[in-house]
């Protein structure tokens, strides 16, 4: 799974732990110290050029051309979900807009369905996984992941539109009046583009890097001490439950998506079924707790509900469905 | 000079709220700062996507928070 590029860091790191420190690479901090230095370096580099590549391409993307964009297309729904679940990635999204974006849809004319399907894409296919994935399993995955989640995003939202479920969005979002947008007028210039988007990669670095090394650190305990396939007999492919499981762990982890990553790669390495973990990986991200919280304040619990049971049914599907190819 | 500041108190908004009486600080411009944080209020500003800042009543920022140096650019260029 190593990318080519990376071979020469690979045999500096493997030259510092066991030629300068005179480590073992049969040892546990050996092969623990390796793995630290090269993962942590290998997943900066990797992630600087994800979040810089998906911030200056948001920079084309706003939240209100989206929301225009889609307004207008009302008509066909199933292309709207389509579409709404594509924009999802590139549109810039955080879980403190989830309300103020959700009553602007729905005061477009947005279907709900459709509206549902941008809010389930948008923050579960974002540049952090994206960026953790590839540098920890490889673009394959990464590229699995993007699939994967668009596909629960559409499905999500046609399921959701065809229920007819708008009585259970609270009344007063039908009432508020969107104003015309005195949003920044004029187009930034390219200049402005790829310099706002390196400001943008640089707050979300500055945000998760902590996270970011403490996890990869743990990973590389793991990695050090614990054999490769010691989990394999409860969380392998065998063990019907353990997607369930996953999944109902995933729910309330949203906070350090890019922390818990290098462990899931690291459970992977000691035998969790793929699908399990890439499970896993989907519930931290599109259903959190603190967003759910939020989303409260516009839907009603049973719409809430209806949302996480068809969300958790997707992905509960898409962990299953991938352990059996893997299988 | 009026700045306002939109969000529906996410830990980004309280951060804007920081960089904002940042930046009135160290530019020393006689500003008064208002905090909305009531969602119909922000939407009938036409702003669907939070922390959002506004000079003067015109939106100059939203989505993200702006840095202290930013918002010191956005304050002496409206003074």
């Amino acid at each position: 799974m190593k990318a080519l590029v990376f071979e020469p860091w690979q045999a500096a790191v493997d030259w510092f732990t066991y030629s300068v420190l005179e480590l073992s690479p049969e040892s546990h901090a050996g092969s623990a110290l390796n793995f630290f230095i090269f993962e942590t370096v290998k997943i900066f580099i990797l992630l600087v050029a994800i979040i810089f590549a998906i911030t200056f391409i948001r920079s084309f993307f706003s939240p209100e051309k989206t929301r225009a964009w889609l307004a207008e297309r009302k008509g066909s729904t199933v292309v709207g979900n389509v579409l709404a679940a594509m924009l999802g990635i590139v549109t810039p999204f955080c879980s403190c807009s989830a309300v103020p974006l959700f009553i602007g849809f729905v005061e477009a004319g947005i279907p709900l369905g459709v509206t549902f399907s941008f809010l389930i894409a948008a923050p579960m296919v974002n540049e952090i996984a994206l960026g953790m994935l590839w540098g920890l399993f490889g673009w394959q995955i990464a590229l699995i992941y993007i699939v994967a989640g668009e596909l629960i995003a559409i499905a999500a939202g046609i399921v959701i539109g065809r229920l007819g479920l708008e009585r259970y969005v609270e009344e007063y979002v039908y009432q508020i009046k969107v104003g015309p947008s005195g949003g920044p007028g004029e187009e930034p210039s390219m200049m402005d583009r790829l310099r706002g988007a390196w400001e943008a990669s640089l707050d979300i670095l500055k945000r998760i890097w902590l996270y970011v090394v403490i996890g990869i650190g743990i990973g590389a305990l793991m990695h050090g001490w614990i054999p490769a396939g010691a989990l394999a007999q409860y969380a392998g492919p065998g063990n019907p439950f353990s997607v369930i499981i996953a999944v109902l762990i995933g729910i309330p982890l949203y906070s350090n998506a890019a922390g818990i990553l290098p462990l899931v790669a690291e459970l992977t390495r000691a035998g969790v079924a793929l699908g399990t973990a890439l499970a896993f990986m989907m519930a931290v991200t599109a259903l959190s707790l603190p967003e759910m919280i939020l989303l409260r304040k516009v839907l009603k619990p049973q719409l809430l509900a209806i949302f996480v049971g068809v969300v958790g049914t997707g992905i509960i599907a898409v962990g299953y469905l991938f352990n059996w190819i893997m299988g | 000079m009026k700045v306002e500041v939109f969000g529906t108190g996410c830990a980004k908004c309280h951060l804007l709220e920081k960089h904002v009486a940042e930046a009135i600080t160290e530019t020393g411009v006689a500003v008064e700062m208002v905090k909305v944080d009531d969602i119909a209020a922000i939407m009938s500003r036409g702003i669907i996507f939070t922390p959002a800042l506004a000079i003067d009543g015109e939106t100059k920022v939203s989505g993200r928070v702006p840095s202290v140096k930013q918002i010191r650019a956005l304050l002496t260029a409206g003074a």
